[in-house]
């Protein structure tokens, strides 16, 4: 990697008119309640962004827009320039749902390879790659049942690395995980995107919150914050991130009422 | 649609059947048990089991790929698989066609089993060649997997799944003509009967085993199981939405 290339990937980075993602207008309703009223965001190319907010203020839903699984009620997701959910992205977008989803009667190895099969990437160079990236080297002949919760979200997780995605959507990924392994698997999100590949994390752990690069924040539906940790703690004036969110919610309750 | 994902699709689905030894166990031998029952029950009527031990042997194939079928696909609907599966490079036939092959490859060895048993041990009597009997059993299975495919966007646990069994595919069993032939049920009775897709795999295989010469009542029969089937397959490709509530 060249000095010159970081440069410029670094200013493709921070130049937010390059986006990977494009919400505009979205408005989605689930079971007869609007969950977002008509949400506006980009998410920047070859970065971290984290996506946060109480339970229940639409993270998932957006994140399902994103991939395209959600029915949408208004407005528009782009993504990589495509209308969210075309055939064309299902090879570029890799999307981790929250609850694991793999087979938990197969093992490891056999998950890994079905989905290869799918991506039509060689199995016996990519399994490998992608079970060292979430630390599960010596599971591969496990069953996934037999595995724990938190090795289980892991195998979820490796199977949406085995494509080289160009868009990474993780919907709270490291959710029962010890500290020791979410620093790992930030640390492997943060080498994706160093090698140009775009990553929206959902989380509501603040300490992660600290490790992206910019910070989506929201609240029943409505973006309440879309910064970076550094100029929220000093628009909020709070020390730390948990403080900065507290505030801006308890200041968007203040103008609610 | 792509012969590389449809094939990987089936295999997976074999994969995970292996890992369950006890419903394998279940699906080759219970059939068997239940058709030597069937013989000793008419000991002393074997013409009744001649009669109807042919037409039995596809029954087995439809009723045992209906369950698992639903059953794994409402798995897959309810572990996030499905989803999954959505956002990624599969059309939707390749995920149907590799459930066909694989639940189509097993009920083969099913349906072998237990027509070895019955022509060979069991002394039954078929006009034609027991491979042919397999082949209809076969079709009677994928008629099965169809509908199980069907019922399973519509079970919300794996009990209402199981539920379904009583509902959609007893009373097929009882309007067939298996236990009443169709010329002796009352008007109404007969007519539902006749909008039923098993009473045609059960009369396909009722002329297979007994007539010597094979009439256009057989292949209309089997035109019209294999059509229910391609009819129950298009309505489950319909419940397989790539985008959800």
């Amino acid at each position: 990697m060249t000095d010159e290339w970081r440069a410029t990937r670094r200013r493709v980075r921070n130049d937010r008119r390059v986006s990977s993602i494009e919400v505009s207008d979205l408005r989605i309703v689930r079971g007869g309640y609007v969950v977002l009223p008509g949400l506006s965001v980009s998410v920047g190319a070859g970065a971290v962004t984290g996506l946060l907010g109480p339970s229940g203020s639409g993270k998932t839903t957006l994140i399902r827009a994103i991939v395209g699984v959600q029915v949408v009620a208004g407005g528009s997701v782009t993504v990589l320039g495509l209308p969210a959910g075309s055939p064309k992205l299902r090879s570029r977008v890799a999307y981790v749902t929250q609850a694991p989803s793999v087979y938990g009667d197969l093992s490891v190895r056999e998950n890994l390879g079905y989905f290869c099969s799918i991506l039509g990437v060689p199995a016996s160079e990519r399994i490998g790659h992608a079970v060292a990236a979430v630390g599960l080297e010596g599971y591969e002949r496990r069953v996934v049942d037999s595995l724990s919760g938190g090795q289980r979200a892991r195998v979820s997780l490796a199977t949406a690395l085995l494509g080289d995605p160009e868009v990474l959507v993780l919907d709270e990924p490291t959710v029962g995980l010890d500290p020791v392994l979410r620093r790992e698997l930030w640390d492997t999100f943060h080498r994706v995107a160093e090698a140009g590949a775009t990553l929206l994390v959902s989380s509501h752990v603040m300490d992660e919150a600290e490790r992206c690069e910019r910070l989506l924040l929201l609240r029943e539906g409505e973006l309440l914050a879309d910064s970076t940790p550094a100029e929220l703690r000093a628009q909020t004036g709070a020390d730390d991130l948990d403080t900065a969110f507290l505030r801006l919610i308890e200041a968007g309750e203040g103008e609610a009422a | 649609m792509s012969l590389r994902i449809t094939g990987a699709t089936a295999l997976r689905v074999l994969r995970q059947l292996r890992r369950d030894p006890r419903t394998i166990v279940l699906l080759l031998f219970v059939p068997a048990l239940l058709v030597t029952l069937l013989h000793e029950l008419f000991s002393d009527r074997p013409l009744v089991f001649q009669q109807v031990g042919g037409p039995v042997l596809g029954l087995f194939p439809f009723i045992s790929m209906f369950l698992v079928t639903s059953i794994t696909m409402l798995r897959e609907r309810t572990s996030g698989t499905l989803e999954r599966l959505m956002t990624l490079p599969l059309a939707k036939l390749d995920l149907l066609a590799g459930y066909g092959i694989a639940f189509g490859l097993f009920a083969a060895v099913q349906a072998s089993l237990v027509s070895g048993l019955s022509f060979g041990l069991l002394g039954l009597d078929s006009a034609r060649s027991p491979v042919s009997v397999v082949g209809l059993a076969i079709s009677n299975a994928l008629l099965g997997m169809a509908l199980g495919l069907l019922v399973s966007a519509f079970a919300r646990s794996e009990f209402q799944a199981v539920q379904f069994m009583p509902a959609l595919i007893f009373p097929q069993i009882l309007l067939c003509g298996l236990f009443v032939s169709r010329d002796e049920m009352a008007g109404w009775l007969r007519a539902i009967s006749y909008a039923l897709p098993l009473t045609y795999s059960y009369d396909a295989l009722a002329r297979l085993t007994a007539e010597p010469a094979l009439g256009i009542r057989f292949w209309a029969d089997l035109a019209v199981t294999l059509g229910a089937t391609f009819v129950a397959l298009t309505l489950a490709a319909a419940t397989l939405r790539r985008r959800t509530g």
